[in-house]
């Protein structure tokens, strides 16, 4: 595979000829690529950070506020549940799966939340309603994903349909209000008096999803089965438990969100985060993550929630509308990939 | 000779079935529902969506997938409404020309990517899907386009009859027998399942893939244009937001229909079928005096029962779900 595709950089085993005399074998096989700065540089993730770089700098340069270090954290409420929601969905997509799901699966989730609170269920407790919520709604994708063999894509389409209608019926045109203050303490509190706590957490799952996927047997089977799921499945990887399990993983960190989500807001309504799938997938994709499955870092995700964090701020305090953050994504979304195509040229008879 | 056996095992028939069926139990329940008048809203109201699912269809038949129609809509729509009230004295056919066409440019841009550039297709559409969206609020600047600024004849020709029915259903009519003749007695139809069944052997055999695609998803733009004046017309009012989330409803349609996501499987028949399936249960539930709440719910319910059931005959092919990987998907398109 030629250096600059961004499966390429990511291709668990390289095969390299060396000197025939050296070994016994004709080849050694590296567990890793070795690093080379034209490897590094051709990195999605090294574009993806310069691009944050020109964001931080023509905000600070045009805008007087945007470097106010307050300012900045107060700024990573934005996108702080949605990245956390991406970050399972990135693991989803590297194992070829999808979960369009997320958005239903987190109002459903607060909704179980207002129903627990309002029958007087401790306010700890409400944490774990979410995320037991958000592992049922997950579990119901996987297993209709592994069970019936059925696409992910035309599953979660259904089941979006179906937790947003259970929420939208148990609420009717009421809304759940009077959340315990333990939950506006995680949705809006800060540690230090600065560092909003939501963000705090996005950082620890980003890094324990980073070690997990890059650094541990079960990441490089997720890997493996996002290359080549039948060659994973007759090499030994229990695939379909795999898959099942990032549903459910997706599921939880959908109901974590809304924990946090619904502290930040004080409020269930019909409404609570329509349209979020489709945000968290852009995410993702924009992260480098291939959607064939296969490829994609932690940090690749992580710097894109960075970068679309960094425009929506910047366009936020330049008193842009919220709507013109929507084209801005969609346009870099598919200048990105375009220009990564057309940089690997057209694609050539193998 | 086909068996009457063999004719029932057919999707299309068991969702006519079920169609049929749902409507009597509906009618038994609540006998106002089967009165003419009835049902003939029931037909006006699935129009729209009939239209739009039959080119989704062709989409999905290619192994793709158009998020972006619901936005095209809108967009093209909200054109429509502001040629129209700006210059009132305009002929209602230069306006539809203006909706169709843009939604056509629109529908290109997404087909030159996927085709050409040989983009995924669902992230293509994801993206065009919110600029789409944001260019409705850009050239409306966030206000709205209603009842009282549009021309009479702009609001009024969807309902308008011609021998009785209205033009809206003599426009689905149009376009389900077009897309018919197209999915089954031109090349361009063909091809199209060629490329979703086996794309590199498509490509073998020298068919135009890219050309194809182009043009397929400039269609899915151009009809989603023409919704978008029919949409606004119809309920008179052309804001940022409308038809929000309808392409998942489009896409449930299809799925519903029988269209595999896979590729290579879908018929213009199952389609409107699963289309009219989703109209109705829209429409029996007011009847029904159920709460409108339950809307969602039931479609989503009513989603996975047809996946499970489509999901009977065709396990192993339906295993694929996304893009072709690598250099599998390169070849397959390389040659075209």
């Amino acid at each position: 595979m030629n250096a600059t595709t961004i499966a390429g950089v990511e291709t668990p085993i390289d095969t390299k000829t060396v000197n025939q005399s050296s070994h016994t074998s004709r080849y050694t096989i590296l567990d890793r690529q070795r690093p080379s700065l034209r490897h590094v540089l051709a990195r999605w993730e090294t574009l993806l950070a310069l691009l944050l770089l020109a964001v931080f700098v023509a905000g600070g340069v045009t805008l007087e506020h945007f470097l106010d270090p307050y300012n900045l954290l107060d700024g990573t409420v934005n996108f702080s549940e949605k990245a956390l929601i991406a970050l399972p969905m990135a693991l989803l997509i590297i194992c070829r799966e999808i979960d369009i799901s997320v958005a239903g699966t987190l109002a459903l989730s607060s909704v179980a939340m207002g129903l627990a609170h309002t029958a007087g269920m401790p306010a700890e407790a409400l944490l774990f309603v979410a995320i037991g919520t958000g592992l049922a709604c997950g579990w119901l994708n996987g297993f209709l994903v592994t069970r019936f063999m059925l696409p992910s894509i035309v599953v979660t389409i259904g089941t979006i349909a179906l937790y947003r209608g259970l929420a939208s019926v148990a609420l009717g045109d009421q809304a759940f209000t009077n959340y315990p203050q333990l939950m506006a303490d995680w949705g809006q509190g800060t540690f230090f008096g600065v560092v909003p706590r939501a963000f705090v957490i996005l950082l620890g799952f980003a890094l324990l999803f980073a070690v997990v996927l890059h650094a541990t047997t079960a990441g490089r089977r997720i890997y493996a089965i996002g290359n080549n799921p039948d060659a994973a499945r007759f090499s030994g990887i229990a695939v379909d438990r795999y898959r099942l399990g990032l549903f459910m993983l997706t599921g939880a960190m959908a109901g974590l969100a809304a924990f946090l989500l619904t502290g930040r807001i004080g409020s269930t309504r019909p409404n609570i985060a329509t349209g979020w799938e489709l945000e968290i997938i852009t995410m993702v994709i924009l992260g480098g993550v291939s959607i064939a499955g296969g490829a994609g870092t932690i940090g690749g995700v992580l710097l894109a929630v960075l970068t679309m964090g960094a425009v929506t701020y910047g366009l936020a305090l330049a008193n842009v509308p919220g709507i013109y953050m929507t084209i801005v994504v969609g346009v870099l979304l598919l200048a990105t990939i375009a220009l990564s195509r057309l940089l690997r040229g057209k694609p050539t008879r193998h | 000779m086909i068996k009457p056996a063999d004719w029932f095992r057919q999707r299309e028939a068991l969702l006519a079935v079920m169609v049929v069926v749902l409507v009597l139990l509906v009618g038994l329940r609540a006998p106002v529902f089967l009165t003419t008048a009835s049902l003939a809203n029931l037909l006006t109201d699935s129009t729209l969506l009939v239209i739009l699912a039959l080119t989704q269809m062709l989409v999905i038949v290619t192994r793709g997938i158009d998020l972006s129609v619901a936005s095209n809509l809108a967009l093209s729509g909200m054109v429509a409404a502001m040629l129209a009230s700006n210059n009132p004295a305009l002929p209602l056919p230069l306006v539809m020309l203006a909706a169709a066409g843009t939604g056509l440019a629109l529908g290109l841009v997404n087909g030159g990517l996927i085709g050409y550039l040989a983009l995924p297709p669902i992230v293509v559409t994801l993206g065009t899907m919110s600029v789409y969206r944001g260019l409705v609020f850009v050239i409306s600047g966030g206000a709205w386009v209603s009842a009282h600024q549009m021309p009479a004849n702009f609001i009024g020709f969807p309902l308008q009859r011609l021998f009785g029915l209205p033009h809206l259903v003599w426009i689905a009519l149009g376009v389900v027998l077009a897309m018919a003749f197209l999915a089954r007695h031109t090349r361009f139809g063909r091809d199209l399942y060629a490329i979703g069944n086996a794309p590199q052997c498509a490509a073998y055999i020298g068919i135009p893939t890219a050309r194809r695609l182009l043009w397929t998803y400039g269609l899915s733009g151009m009809v989603a244009g023409l919704c978008g004046y029919l949409w606004v017309a119809r309920y008179a009012v052309a804001y940022t937001e409308i038809a929000y989330g309808f392409e998942f409803t489009v896409i449930a349609a299809c799925v519903i229909g029988g269209a595999s996501i896979a590729g290579g499987v879908g018929s213009v028949l199952g389609t409107v079928l699963g289309a009219l399936f989703l109209s109705v249960i829209g429409n029996a539930l007011p009847v029904l005096q159920v709460s409108p709440f339950w809307q969602s719910a039931l479609t989503g319910a009513v989603i996975l029962v047809a996946v499970l059931l489509n999901a009977g005959g065709n396990r192993k092919r339906s295993r694929q779900i996304l893009p072709l990987h690598g250099t599998e998907r390169n070849a397959a398109r390389s040659a075209a």
